[in-house]
């Protein structure tokens, strides 16, 4: 175990230094920050000497230099247009997409499950078959279409929840701005987390059902019927539980793949939270804030995948995490 | 009994709605970077300008001056400019608004970095009694009042000290905001959110605005922004995409508002990249070639008015029957003429996200140049790597949105058309690389010249020269298009320049 972590840590110290090159090599593709805090009609000379006193003029790898001796000791820069470290900018915006993540979470466990589950069981049941149709429209329909159909039905159309926006949050202990607690909040979370879940959702609908089928087929529940055992225990306590062991890795890596849907979901509903923040970043080159961002968001990814590997070990303890190679 | 319960209830309803103050919310595509009016000049933060503190004066609708601060002003000789202030208007603090507010600002307005370019032709203000200022110019100045309607008085108690500009720093200035205008800064969340409250001191009880408060929320996503609207959660929105536009006018309760702005969009083609373009004859069959009416037509659905010079009909250097022109044969036997009957080919770059529909306009362009022969390899980028590009002068043909922050020709042909100068900044945004002694001279002159006739004459002569040289390719000037509630009465409130007038906004309940 300790080996484990020990060699985990030191991959991720790898990672991040090759993502920081990374978003950093970047920064002069993204266009010209100051370019963006002037207006049209400044004079190159003006331009020349902010640029000057930013640093900017300097080389490559001074620049990433005096970066990386900050980031050391926690600082990844100052925002150009929030004018704060950027760090805590991003901290500051961490809840409200969390919150987004939380929730869309929480529906795909909810939902995915029990149809997944279904359709492995009642393979030719009516609702198993539509739940297949269903989820493989689900698959292809790319996420704005569904967002923009959102907002389109519930809002507009339906008028049953606010289209843009997080709504009012409160203060909990201090430090978490939170929509969760107020009516106002939870209906403005409603369209963005849906949205998200629908895009998270089929893949998991189907993957639970392959996978329990397979278990299904398996010799120890064969064993288990003829045991006598209930069919409730056999398959949500034998069958269900192997089934998540895929289920769970490839949770981890579709971690990646919500943190580019909260992208694109927050920059649709407005939704105040990282994504957001990463674009608006970009359109207004605020580099320092997209450096430090890809930073989060690699360490949150290096993160979540320690602990994928962690829980694995827990739902199957056969598998001995040193001797893998993890 | 039934009834009575329902008619308490419509009666408290009514009371309730009396009750709750008026507010508007209000989605437009970006918000103001800081709180300081001269970090940025931009659009964001002159909408910011209006909300928080009053200009000395400022445009009505019609192009005519109308009088806020400044009550009364005069030409004392040619050098000097008296404005007579209002009296009894104070600050949001409290501190009452006097001469030395207005010398502060337009002090600090000439050590902007954004503003000090402007303001240079300014030598000084002083005070002759605590009501009155005289502003000095460098030299005789036809266009004075013009840029004084960018002197938004800040309050010199309040700021004076603290109050260096910072473009990428924090600063008091940026954080902290007095000033006298119609509303009060309550809460800001950068990026996402401002609210503000009616000013109970604010001086102009005349005006019909009833707003009590003002949510502005930036939304960047043109759908998302609409749909935030027709679902009602917020009352009025800017800018309303030209394909959206004949949709929103059909749904009942949603008005929509359009003006023709300023702002001219061109093609430059570079004279110095390319040796085909010093050839007149080529870039009359260029400009001959580009349908305006067609993209104004099919692009823009309308929604801006084909352009065959830079100033607008409300500038002075406007000509009347300056027409774009197009004619696909002239062109052709032009394009023979010069030896390039079979072509040749050129890049091109333009934005994808500054301008309306800019995309489509250039690969239309790009389609209308094949047809005298001419391949264009188009290059479309977003607009904080484009005008990096530009600066570069990286392509062949580029295009470019200018709106004049004087309201006249002139800044129009100092910034476009002048030969370019890196010391002086004349020609900044030339890339053409097209330069006429006689024209830049021109430009120096009507900067100066202070009889409306001549000055006219200099500006239209300018003009008609670029029209007969072929300089550039003016394309069309965007109009604007606002959309509200019905009871959002916006009409009287928006200008060519897009400073919506709050502060005189009337809603009806």
């Amino acid at each position: 175990m300790l080996i484990f972590l020990l060699r985990r840590v030191m991959q991720a110290c790898f990672v991040m230094i090759i993502i920081s090159l990374i978003s950093f090599a970047i920064q002069d593709k993204l266009g010209d920050p100051v370019q963006q805090m002037v207006g049209m009609s400044v004079s190159q000379d003006e331009r020349n000497q902010i640029r000057n006193e930013l640093g900017l003029n300097d080389g490559f790898f001074l620049q990433y230099w005096r970066f990386a001796e900050g980031a050391i000791h926690g600082d990844l820069g100052t925002s150009y247009y929030y004018k704060e470290p950027a760090l805590d900018v991003i901290l500051e915006k961490l809840p409200a997409t969390l919150e987004l993540a939380f929730c869309s979470i929480l529906l795909v466990i909810l939902v995915a499950t029990p149809c997944g589950v279904l359709a492995a069981i009642k393979p030719k049941h009516i609702l198993s078959r539509l739940l297949m149709i269903i989820s493989s429209i689900g698959l292809s329909v790319p996420i704005f279409i569904v967002a923009i159909l959102m907002v389109y039905i519930f809002s507009i159309e339906l008028n049953m929840a606010p289209s843009f926006g997080r709504g009012q949050t409160v203060e909990i202990f201090g430090l978490w701005e939170s929509g969760l607690f107020t009516k106002d909040g939870l209906k403005h979370l409603l369209l963005p987390s849906l949205t998200l879940a629908i895009a998270l959702m089929p893949i998991f609908v189907r993957l639970i059902r392959a996978e329990m089928m397979e278990v299904l087929q398996s010799e120890y529940i064969r064993f288990a019927w003829s045991k006598g055992l209930s069919a409730r225990r056999i398959y949500f306590k034998h069958a269900l539980k192997n089934t998540m062991l895929p289920v769970i890795t490839v949770g981890g890596i579709q971690a990646g793949t919500l943190v580019a849907y909260t992208i694109l979901t927050e920059t649709i509903f407005q939704w105040p939270g990282m994504g957001f923040l990463f674009m608006d970043a970009v359109s207004r080159v605020d580099t320092p804030l997209v450096s430090a961002y890809l930073i989060v968001v690699g360490g949150i990814f290096v993160i979540t995948n320690t602990f994928v590997d962690l829980i694995y070990g827990l739902v199957n303890p056969t598998v001995r995490l040193a001797s893998h190679g993890l | 009994m039934k009834k009575k319960v329902i008619i308490v209830c419509c009666l408290a309803l009514l009371f309730w709605n009396k009750a709750t103050a008026t507010t508007l919310r209000m989605a437009f595509d970006a918000d103001p970077i800081s709180l300081d009016p001269h970090e940025q000049l931009s659009e964001g933060t002159l909408q910011f300008s209006h909300l928080v503190f009053d200009p000395l004066l400022r445009w009505k609708q019609n192009g005519q001056f109308e009088h806020r601060l400044a009550t009364k002003w005069e030409r004392i000789d040619n050098l000097t400019m008296r404005f007579h202030l209002r009296h009894n208007v104070t600050f949001r603090t409290g501190n009452p608004f006097t001469a030395k507010d207005v010398i502060y600002t337009i002090e600090r307005l000439k050590k902007s970095p954004d503003f000090r370019a402007m303001f240079d032709t300014i030598k000084s203000a002083s005070m002759v009694d605590e009501y009155t200022v005289d502003v000095h110019s460098t030299y005789t100045n036809p266009l004075l009042l013009n840029i004084m309607t960018y002197v938004f008085p800040m309050d010199k108690a309040f700021y004076q000290n603290q109050d260096q500009i910072i473009k990428y720093g924090e600063t008091f200035a940026s954080r902290n905001v007095s000033g006298t205008g119609p509303f009060i800064l309550t809460e800001r969340e950068l990026g996402s959110r401002m609210e503000l409250k009616r000013n109970p001191n604010y001086w102009d009880t005349n005006s019909d605005g009833n707003i009590d408060k003002v949510i502005l929320t930036p939304i960047r996503a043109d759908s998302t922004r609409l749909a935030a609207l027709l679902s009602g959660d917020v009352d009025f929105i800017f800018p309303v995409s030209p394909i959206d536009i004949e949709r929103t006018k059909k749904i009942k309760g949603i008005q929509l508002v359009t003006l023709h702005s300023t702002r001219i969009l061109l093609l430059h083609m570079n004279q110095q990249r390319r040796k085909e373009f010093q050839d007149i004859r080529v870039r009359k069959a260029i400009n001959l070639a580009v349908n305006q009416s067609l993209i104004v037509d099919k692009i823009l659905k309308g929604y801006a008015i084909p352009a065959g010079q830079l100033s607008p009909d409300r500038f002075l250097g406007h000509i009347n029957n300056l027409e774009p022109e197009y004619d696909l044969t002239t062109a052709l036997e032009l394009m023979k003429e010069a030896g390039y009957e079979k072509g040749f080919r050129i890049s091109m770059m333009a934005p994808n996200n500054r301008y309306m529909n800019d995309e489509k306009v250039a690969q239309a362009i790009t389609a209308m140049l094949s047809r005298i022969n001419i391949t264009v390899d188009l290059k479309t980028l977003p607009k904080a790597q484009y005008f990096k590009e530009f600066d570069n002068r990286s392509a062949d043909m580029m295009m470019l949105g200018w709106q004049s922050d004087t309201m006249d020709s002139n800044n129009l042909f100092e910034f476009i058309i002048a030969c370019p100068d890196a010391k002086t900044g004349m020609g900044a945004y030339n890339a053409s690389e097209y330069c006429r002694s006689y024209i830049d001279d021109d430009i120096r002159q009507a900067n100066r010249e202070m009889n409306p006739e001549r000055r006219l004459r200099l500006m239209q002569q300018i003009e008609r020269t670029l029209y007969n040289d072929a300089a550039i390719v003016p394309l069309y000037w965007q109009s604007l298009t606002w959309a509200a509630k019905d009871n959002v009465k916006i009409q009287d409130i928006v200008n060519d320049q897009n400073y919506p007038h709050i502060g005189d906004l009337f809603i009806e309940e």
